[in-house]
């Protein structure tokens, strides 16, 4: 049976992560809690916005209403990359070779391992960013589309086009693939290959929550009573295919998703803040955690799949063993 | 829909620079109140405004994927309106300061096209502010200013001090001829009691009409506003003045290009009016502006309230009908090249037999 460590913090959870093993918990007043032999916390900000765990899962890179971007680590270091001011930062990401990107308004910028930071202008706000998992290529989310950087040269960007706002952005692990998340109740993806469009829709709801599956198979989502997870096996993508719809509930909404890091499994959290994983192969569901108080915004499965760090907008948080 | 009960009061304050508008949000922000304010600014730039918590972000429309052209939010509000509601215990109410150039119709359908926002917030009211000298100006060389108008809730006309009792008139007169629903101010430098700008419930279906009891009474021939009637009279008691309104021609006033149409009629079939009022505003949406009316249905106890901005259009069951009132139908259109003539029949046809 699954056991459930709770973690009760007082206000809304914006990531969940797991660094150097050690689950951590970035809420939005600022403060990164962790479990290391009892509960520690560090303040990284006077408002927390956003927050991604680093390639290599060492650190968290942050942004916070203080216009500044961190990286803290699981030592409880903060460490400054980045300050804009009294700008919010709206999004990060963390690239190979320890790159790290950070979005405000409507620039975009690229600080490379050596600190050397390279600045990008859009006419429209940054979004949503995402690195590619190979080479150095960056993706940002952008109104009517997406536009791809290629930081380390100075290369023309691609641009690829859909209308509508598009607020987040991810890669395929294999690359091959760039999928956006919308302001309306859709995802839109694109073969990079091809640019050929990939249209995900039929959502009640804003997605929110994207995770791919192990080897980039599936891609798992929220916006909706169950998780839509579509098929990315084929060389076209989910198109022409049904997604798998797992873990359906009556009464509420997927907020969250997490795909497991070596089975065809998904966590998937809900508005009233339970947890299933559900198997993909036959459906099969498990019951991980009961309703708490408030819908769960955040999941991380640990290196080895065995506990599942959980955040919600009331703060119970915690830490679900499922080996035990 | 979400409880109203905490939801987060939003109130969007329009206007030129100059208009009056900083010094109405200074006030807003250092009275004694007890309130906490959360504004979402434009830019920082050289508007000096005193408050702990100013987040600014750049104006970004996104019209939905739908095909219709009017349906746009405001996407950095539905970000900062997230990222603020995920610390809720900062703040009591949120003020969106937008710039004279800006589109007041994507701000406010923001707060009822967007699921989070919603959830999270609700519109209180659209206040806008215009300089007195300056509005005749204003209408000449800009959309957005009669559009600003055209949307408000509540209308301050500012800087009184600095034009003839002449001016002022004509001034208002343009601002009635814009806007008949509006509550009209006559203020200098913004000195207006603060619970006239402040939780007004202007888009709350069950206060909207209340706080406004005869909303659309003043273009009618038998109203004879009582010494109660706070509508927009404050300063001027020539209640002949109502009938400057021009209801249902393009107004005859230079440089004015929004009308209103106000529209009565009788108690209404409701398999006829909900098939009209949708198709109306789907049909004529880009050109409606705002619209607001009291319905009356045959054989049903209760007036029925129903507002719109664009496409949106939102109607309740309001409260039971009072004894002394006449179960009759009212509704105001708000807006550019409606043809008054379509709308009133059309309207008239889904009476009840």
């Amino acid at each position: 049976m699954p056991t459930v460590a709770p973690l009760d913090l007082d206000g809304h959870c914006v990531a969940v992560a797991w660094l150097s093993d050690i689950p951590h918990f970035a809420l939005a007043d600022g403060i990164v809690h962790r479990l290391d032999n009892g509960h520690k916390h560090v303040e990284a900000h006077d408002g927390l916005l956003c927050a991604v765990t680093d390639l290599d899962g060492r650190t968290l890179i942050t942004g916070g209403e203080d216009g500044k971007v961190m990286s803290v680590a699981s030592d409880g270091t903060a460490v400054q990359f980045a300050e804009l001011g009294r700008k919010w930062i709206s999004s990060v990401a963390s690239g190979p070779q320890g790159a790290v990107a950070y979005a405000s308004g409507r620039a975009a910028y690229v600080r490379f391992a050596d600190g050397n930071t390279r600045q990008f202008d859009h006419p429209r706000s940054v979004e949503g960013l995402a690195f590619a998992p190979k080479g150095m290529r960056l993706g940002v989310a952008r109104y009517n589309g997406a536009t791809l950087h290629f930081p380390a040269t100075e290369g023309k960007p691609t641009e690829l086009e859909w209308a509508g706002a598009h607020t987040g952005i991810t890669f395929s692990p294999n690359g091959e693939f760039l999928v956006t998340t919308m302001q309306e109740n859709a995802l839109h993806g694109w073969k990079l290959s091809d640019g050929r469009h990939m249209r995900m829709t039929g959502y009640p709801a804003k997605v929110k929550s994207i995770s791919w599956s192990v080897k980039g198979r599936w891609l798992a989502s929220s916006g909706a009573p169950a998780a839509i997870v579509w098929p990315f096996q084929g060389k076209d993508g989910p198109m022409g295919k049904a997604p798998l719809e797992l873990g359906t509930r009556g009464d509420q909404m997927v907020t969250s998703v997490a795909c497991h890091v070596t089975d065809d499994i998904a966590a998937i959290g809900y508005t009233d803040g339970m947890v299933l994983a559900a198997r993909f192969a036959d459906e099969k569901e498990v019951l991980l955690r009961r309703p708490g108080k408030g819908a769960i915004t955040s999941m991380a499965w640990d290196r080895e799949g065995r506990r599942l760090a959980f955040g919600t907008e009331a703060g119970d948080c915690g830490v679900i063993d499922i080996s035990a | 829909m979400a409880d109203t009960q905490t939801q987060i009061p939003v109130t969007v304050l329009t206007g030129h620079l100059g208009s009056g508008k900083t010094t109405l949000l200074n006030r807003i922000l250092s009275e004694d109140h007890g309130k906490r304010y959360a504004v979402i600014v434009n830019e920082f730039g050289e508007i000096g405004i005193d408050n702990d918590l100013i987040v600014e972000s750049d104006e970004e429309i996104y019209e939905m994927n739908n095909g219709c052209v009017c349906c746009t939010v405001r996407g950095d509000l539905v970000r900062v309106v997230e990222g603020l509601t995920r610390r809720p215990g900062r703040f009591d109410a949120i003020i969106v300061e937008t710039t004279g150039l800006a589109d007041p119709a994507p701000v406010a359908q923001t707060f009822f096209m967007d699921d989070d926002v919603r959830a999270k917030t609700r519109l209180d009211a659209v206040v806008a502010l215009v300089d007195a000298k300056h509005l005749p100006l204003r209408l000449k060389d800009s959309k957005e200013a009669e559009d600003q108008i055209a949307f408000a809730d509540v209308v301050l006309l500012n800087k009184t001090d600095l034009v003839s009792q002449e001016e002022l008139t004509q001034v208002e007169a343009m601002i009635r001829a814009i806007n008949p629903s509006a509550r009209i101010h006559r203020t200098t430098r913004a000195g207006i009691s603060l619970d006239e700008v402040l939780d007004r419930g202007a888009f709350d279906l069950k206060r909207a009409l209340d706080n406004d009891p005869h909303f659309l009474d003043h273009d009618h021939p038998d109203h004879v506003c009582g010494p109660d009637c706070d509508h927009d009279h404050h300063h001027h008691h020539d209640h002949d003045g109502h009938d400057h309104h021009h209801h249902g021609e393009l107004s005859a006033i230079h440089d004015v290009t929004v009308n209103s149409i106000s529209l009565r009629a009788g108690e209404m079939d409701p398999k006829k009016f909900f098939p009209w009022i949708q198709k109306t505003t789907q049909m004529d949406g880009p050109n409606i502006l705002r619209l607001k009316g009291i319905i009356a249905f045959k054989d049903d106890p209760e007036r029925y309230v129903v507002q719109g901005v664009h496409m949106i259009i939102e109607g309740d069951h309001q409260r039971p009908w009072k004894d002394n009132e006449k179960h009759e139908s009212r509704l105001v259109f708000i807006g550019r090249d409606l043809d008054a003539e379509r709308l009133k029949r059309t309207f008239e046809a889904c009476q009840a037999a």
